[in-house]
């Protein structure tokens, strides 16, 4: 069953269209990829479902279990178990690790922290007391964001280039955490351009120009992401590829 | 309320009977209770309105256990003066904590006048904490003009851990003679009308000496908050940096007046300063995690000033 539906989601900037007319349906409990190469509007389209500032007024409806959230702030989708983790973290200034992780945390944060640490494969002892900030490696940032995530227990979530920055040793560390929240019922969407990080998807989304360009089991756009879109020279043009749009 | 609840206030309850624990405890202006420990001398003086302090440390001596100044006005109106002389021999060091309370200031004074020299390759830690009662009548006025010999370090941090600011007007210089490092921090938070002054300078006139100037500070309702970071590098291999944040959040006003004057090709001075409201990326980023926008806001302050 669809538990969030994009309808023809059109948003534009300064007169650019970036997203031109998108249709996704996401399952619940699935892990779903979006998949594509820099710049076709893959994070823009994350900022939309989440509700970020700049990204609330857009053409189409988002229906989220069968309301439209179209207009509500970001905390109002959160509160119904929308939640995102950035492509580029936020640092926070003498943020304590506990305290960013704990945040959103109901009922006993203390063991819901420790455990999303372990889960990300980060020892909770050497972090606790750290900043979420400059002093922490970029990686160590993004394995951060995601214990966050897991500590909410979301619904919904989008991981943003969940791979970006992780060092191959703990890349199996994110993997892990995105097959943990499938057994929890959590619907997730990969953003990614990567075909390692598809490979742990169920369902793709392939998306060229603000556009879904083909749809379907990670068997069928794998190929077609690999052979077709990693050697283009006409990203976001995808007629001159040879491509029906 | 007694001397007894500054103690507490300040937790100083059990340093208070620990032989090993230098310490001087002022109540307005009456000696309460004082320590000392091998090679450090405390002496004390009531004069009009407050105190006299004399503190030297010994060379070649380090005070293994930090030394507690508690300078506590149980009063809710008062004056209290302090004067303090610090000397801290060659190759020492001593870390002190100074606490300053006031929980029940309705109009209480407290102005703090330093003169601090750290003798060559001694180290001097300390750090002022604030307790301020809710109503904000209190003026807080430090005073320190600081001397760091050759290779000598110094680290000062000031906050204030409860209660609201009332007035508070910081002056510090310190001056670093060859190879000195010094770093000194203020983190703040203000709230109603709360005014925040921060006057914070370094003159970097040793070779290779080294400063950094930081503030934190947040304005919450009509507070205001003014800094002024001066950092003047005059030697050949001088090194310093100011940071200043300031957080706004309603009506409060905030400016930073960083000036660095580098008087030497081969020193150098950074800074950044920045004044705003919280940084949108973290406050979206909290707020997706389901903390409204207020409760993220604080949790960003709280961090900022921790
Ligand atoms: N707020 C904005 N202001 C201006 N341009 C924007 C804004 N948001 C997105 N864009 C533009 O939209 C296009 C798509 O950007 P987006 O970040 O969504 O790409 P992406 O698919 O995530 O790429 P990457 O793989 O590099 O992360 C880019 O050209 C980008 O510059
Ligand atoms: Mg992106």
């Amino acid at each position: 069953m669809g538990v969030l539906k994009v309808k023809n989601i059109k948003w534009s900037i300064d007169g650019a269209n970036i997203l031109n007319g998108i249709n996704m349906d996401f399952k619940r409990g699935s892990v779903h990829a979006i998949i594509g190469p820099n710049g076709v509007g893959k994070t823009t389209l994350g900022n939309v479902i989440m509700g970020l500032d700049g990204y609330r007024d857009f053409e189409g409806d988002l229906v989220f279990n069968g309301r439209s959230i179209k207009g509500q702030d970001i905390y109002q989708r959160a509160k119904k178990g929308i939640t995102m983790a950035w492509q580029e973290p936020a640092r926070f200034e003498g943020l304590k690790v506990d305290k960013f992780i704990g945040a959103g945390v109901k009922g006993n944060k203390g063991k819901a922290v420790e455990d999303a640490l372990e889960k990300v494969g980060m020892n909770p002892s050497d972090y606790f007391h750290r900043a979420v900030d400059k002093n922490l490696s970029g990686g160590e940032r993004k394995k951060i964001e995601l214990a966050s995530i897991l500590a909410i227990e979301p619904k919904l979530v989008i991981l943003d280039e969940p791979d970006s920055g992780i060092d191959v040793a703990s890349l199996q560390n994110i993997f892990n955490a995105v097959a943990y929240l499938k057994k929890q019922g959590t619907t997730v969407i990969l953003i990614t351009h990567s075909m390692e990080v598809l490979k742990h998807s169920e369902y793709a989304f392939l998306l060229c120009c603000g556009a879904v360009l083909k749809e379907g089991s990670v068997d069928e756009i794998g190929p077609y992401f690999e052979n077709r879109c990693l050697p283009c020279e006409h990203v976001n043009e995808p007629e001159k590829n040879g491509a029906r749009v | 309320m007694s001397t007894d609840d500054i103690l507490k206030a300040a937790s100083l309850h059990t340093a208070i009977k620990d032989k090993d624990t230098a310490r001087l405890v002022i109540n307005k202006d009456k000696i309460v209770d004082s320590n000392e420990v091998e090679g450090l001398q405390v002496t004390a003086r009531q004069i009009k309105d407050g105190v006299d302090i004399h503190i030297r440390l010994r060379e070649n001596t380090r005070v293994k256990k930090p030394v507690h100044l508690c300078f506590g006005v149980t009063h809710k109106k008062a004056v209290q003066k302090i004067l303090l002389d610090v000397e801290i021999g060659e190759n020492s060091t001593i870390n002190i904590f100074s606490h300053c309370v006031f929980p029940n200031a309705i109009d209480v004074q407290h102005i703090m006048d330093a003169k601090i020299k750290v003798g060559k390759n001694a180290r001097y830690f300390y750090t002022e904490r604030h307790i301020h009662s809710e109503e904000g009548g209190i003026k807080v006025r430090p005073k320190a003009r600081i001397l760091l010999e050759e290779g000598a370090r110094l680290k000062t941090i000031f906050e204030l851990l409860s209660g609201r600011v009332g007035s508070i007007d910081i002056d510090y210089e310190t001056t670093c003679l060859k190879d000195s490092v010094m770093e000194m921090t203020a983190k703040i938070d203000g709230r109603a009308d709360d005014v925040i002054k921060i006057k914070e300078a370094g003159n970097l006139e040793g070779v290779n000496s080294r400063g950094v100037l930081i503030s934190k500070v947040a304005v919450r309702d009509r507070a205001k908050a003014e800094i002024y970071n001066k950092l003047v590098a005059n030697a050949e291999y001088a090194r310093g940096h100011v940071d200043c944040k300031e957080i706004i959040q309603g009506d409060g006003q905030a400016s930073a007046i960083p000036i660095v004057e580098v008087n030497n090709p081969r020193a150098q001075v950074t800074h950044e300063a920045s004044i705003g409201s919280v940084d949108s990326k973290q406050l979206q980023t909290l707020m997706s995690r389901g903390l409204p926008e207020d409760k993220a806001v604080e949790l960003i302050i709280e961090g900022l000033l921790s």
